[in-house]
């Protein structure tokens, strides 16, 4: 260091720590703007009557009057969410809990280091790029003749892809939740008798559920918000709601999407009210995974919070 | 964690258990199975990318990545705009958005008091819970507008601010030339820059997690004050980390699509005014996926600039792993 004079040192010091408080500032600032803006916006639609129990108006066109205008909710839209979330699940949530259970207890400290490694690495692959991949991927079924085209826009390709983006989260938290899990309780049960498989499924996973129930949360989490790989399989046809896994369906996010960057006065509220629901979703899961998390890391007095 | 090799069983609990061995063995050739096929996605999706954009390939070759045409009916395709826009956003995010979270992670890991830091990272972390079209939606509608009327106009004064007929920020002023729109380049990097601040937030803070306490006691008793010592025996300690996180928010800028499909004006040109619209690969592909299906050859464009996001992606993933993985015992597991 070179010589200063201390005045000056401490001085500095002391502007550091308040750029340092300016920057968590800055970073709250949009947090609590994305809240309040939703909740000014969005808390009229919510409030209406029939905004969860009718399905999404038709565009009201310029020069209406407002009280003229078709109303709605988000029904359909909340509908084909809820359906592309559970198929996803359905397919993610034992794929990834089984991923995750190789990782941890059968792999071995090298194999499981390395599918570690990639089960990361698919953690940063775009969510748009994953779109685009389950659309390709059934598109080259169907040029084989495997399958027919219209299924690479559909409600099925939405969840395919939601599932894709969730497997590597939930496979990783499955994975961290049972590290927590004590070496000894393994080696008791094994010292019983009990198969290694049984060990797996009835003493570690249960021992664990809490904080594996965690990670499933936070990967069904990342999948409802997510919305670039629906707008290149199951959102190309807007309003309409689920008609089957075969066909388009209007979904939350793109719904939020496409209302909220048109002109119509009785479309923008509703992309405010869905994103409500959306953050109330997110806000409530988030806490939920984090509460569950400390718990069960509390209950098996693991060293990790 | 694993065990490894069979478990030694007595022989007659052997007979018991041979069910249970059976049900042993195709559990774990399950889960092999399963793990494998999880691995062999990534594969599957180079393969399938790679296939999808054989049309564009040869139809444009490696002109495609200089040419800034993209006519559908001519069925002309160049990516250079949208490389551009993605690079210029992501410069942007990053220049904004690292040393914000690296203040954070300073206050978080150093300065704050016991009782704020849990909370507080709780905070900063459901940043990332938000998802992006919310981000989007609000960049759109509340962001841009005060871009527009407020921030880019402020900015320009400075930039264009005259002494004695002299501009000292002259060189700047390319940059931030034209009629604020608000639904620009600049706009679009902001709002990544926030949307990069937990990711980078919490990797450098594991970092500075990972510094011995005893190098900050030795620098103190050296007389170095706060800052000092953070500098000397926490920054430069954690570099690698601070690297790694920089490079993992950078992945997370360019593959962003909702936030900046909604903020960055979507205009297939390549300008020099960050404050005048911009394209980037993702918000390309969203714009244009619905009406270029059909359209054999836009389609294959747009898969082959989807392939190319996966591979810069999966370089920066991959460099910023390995760097993590070094950093942290115990292979980057928390």
């Amino acid at each position: 260091m070179k010589p200063q004079r201390t005045g000056w040192r401490r001085w500095k010091s002391r502007l550091m720590a308040v750029l340092a408080v300016l920057c968590v500032v800055a970073a709250l600032i949009p947090l609590f703007a994305i809240l309040g803006a939703a909740l000014a916006r969005g808390l009229p639609a919510v409030l209406s009557p029939g905004f969860f129990t009718t399905n999404l108006p038709v565009p009201c066109s310029p020069g209406t009057l407002p009280a003229d205008c078709p109303k709605g909710g988000i029904f359909n839209s909340l509908q084909g969410t809820i359906v592309l979330i559970g198929v996803g699940s359905l397919i993610a949530i034992p794929v990834g809990i089984l991923t995750g259970i190789y990782l941890s207890e059968y792999g071995g400290s090298r194999a499981s280091g390395s599918l570690r490694f990639f089960v990361e690495v698919m953690v940063g692959i775009p969510s748009i790029v994953v779109g685009i991949f389950v659309y390709t991927a059934i598109t080259l079924a169907a040029m084989n003749g495997w399958i027919s085209s219209f299924w690479a826009t559909s409600t099925f390709a939405g969840a395919l892809a939601l599932a894709v983006i969730m497997i590597p989260i939930i496979a990783r938290t499955c994975d961290e939740a049972l590290a927590i899990v004590p070496r000894a309780t393994r080696e008791a049960a094994l010292a019983l008798g009990i198969p290694r498989h049984r060990t797996t499924l009835h003493i570690v996973l249960a021992t664990g559920r809490g904080a594996v129930l965690t990670g499933v949360l936070l990967g069904v989490a990342r999948g409802i918000g997510e919305t670039a790989p629906l707008i290149v399989t199951a959102g190309t046809l807007s309003i309409f709601g689920f008609q089957g896994l075969a066909h388009p369906t209007a979904n939350l996010p793109y719904t939020i999407y496409q209302f909220g960057l048109s002109n119509y006065s009785n479309w923008i509220p509703i992309a405010w009210g869905g994103a409500i629901v959306l953050i109330g979703v997110m806000l409530l899961i988030s806490i939920g995974a984090r509460l569950l998390f400390y718990r069960a890391a509390r209950r098996m007095g693991g060293g990790l919070v | 964690m694993g065990f490894s090799g069979p478990v030694a069983l007595e022989p007659a609990v052997r007979s018991r258990a041979h069910h249970g061995i059976w049900g042993d063995r195709i559990f774990r050739y399950l889960v092999f199975a399963v793990a494998i096929a999880v691995v062999l996605l990534i594969v599957l999706f180079l393969y399938v990318l790679f296939r999808g954009s054989v049309p564009s390939f040869q139809a444009f070759g490696w002109e495609f990545f200089i040419s800034s045409e993209w006519n559908s009916v001519a069925l002309k395709f160049g990516a250079l705009p949208f490389i551009y826009g993605t690079v210029v956003t992501a410069i942007i995010a990053m220049l904004l958005g690292v040393p914000v979270s690296l203040g954070i992670a300073i206050f978080l890991t150093e300065l704050s008091p016991g009782w704020l830091r849990s909370p507080l990272t709780f905070i900063v972390e459901l940043l990332a819970a938000v998802p992006s079209v919310i981000y989007g939606l609000w960049a759109f509608a509340v962001l841009a507008p005060v871009m527009a009327h407020y921030i880019e106009p402020a900015i320009q004064t400075v930039v264009f601010w005259q002494v004695n007929g002299f501009a000292p920020l002259f060189f700047l002023q390319p940059l931030f030339a034209g009629v604020p729109l608000g639904t620009d380049k600049l706009t679009a990097g902001v709002i990544l820059a926030i949307m990069i601040i937990p990711t980078v937030t919490a990797i450098s803070r594991e970092s500075f997690a990972q510094v011995p306490q005893n190098q900050r006691e030795a620098a103190l008793s050296l007389g170095a004050t706060q800052w000092e010592t953070t500098r000397v025996a926490v920054l430069s300690y954690a570099r690698t980390g601070i690297f790694a996180a920089a490079i993992l928010g950078l992945g997370r800028a360019i593959g962003e699509t909702m936030a900046v499909t909604m903020t960055i004006g979507n205009s297939n040109t390549i300008t020099t005014s960050l404050l005048e619209p911009g394209q980037t690969i993702p918000s390309l592909i969203a714009n244009s996926w619905a009406e270029a299906e059909g359209v054999q050859l836009q389609v294959s464009s747009l898969l082959e600039l989807a392939l190319i996001l996966l591979l810069v992606s999966l370089l920066i993933n991959v460099v910023a792993r390995l760097m993590i993985r070094r950093l942290v015992p115990g292979g980057g597991r928390e």
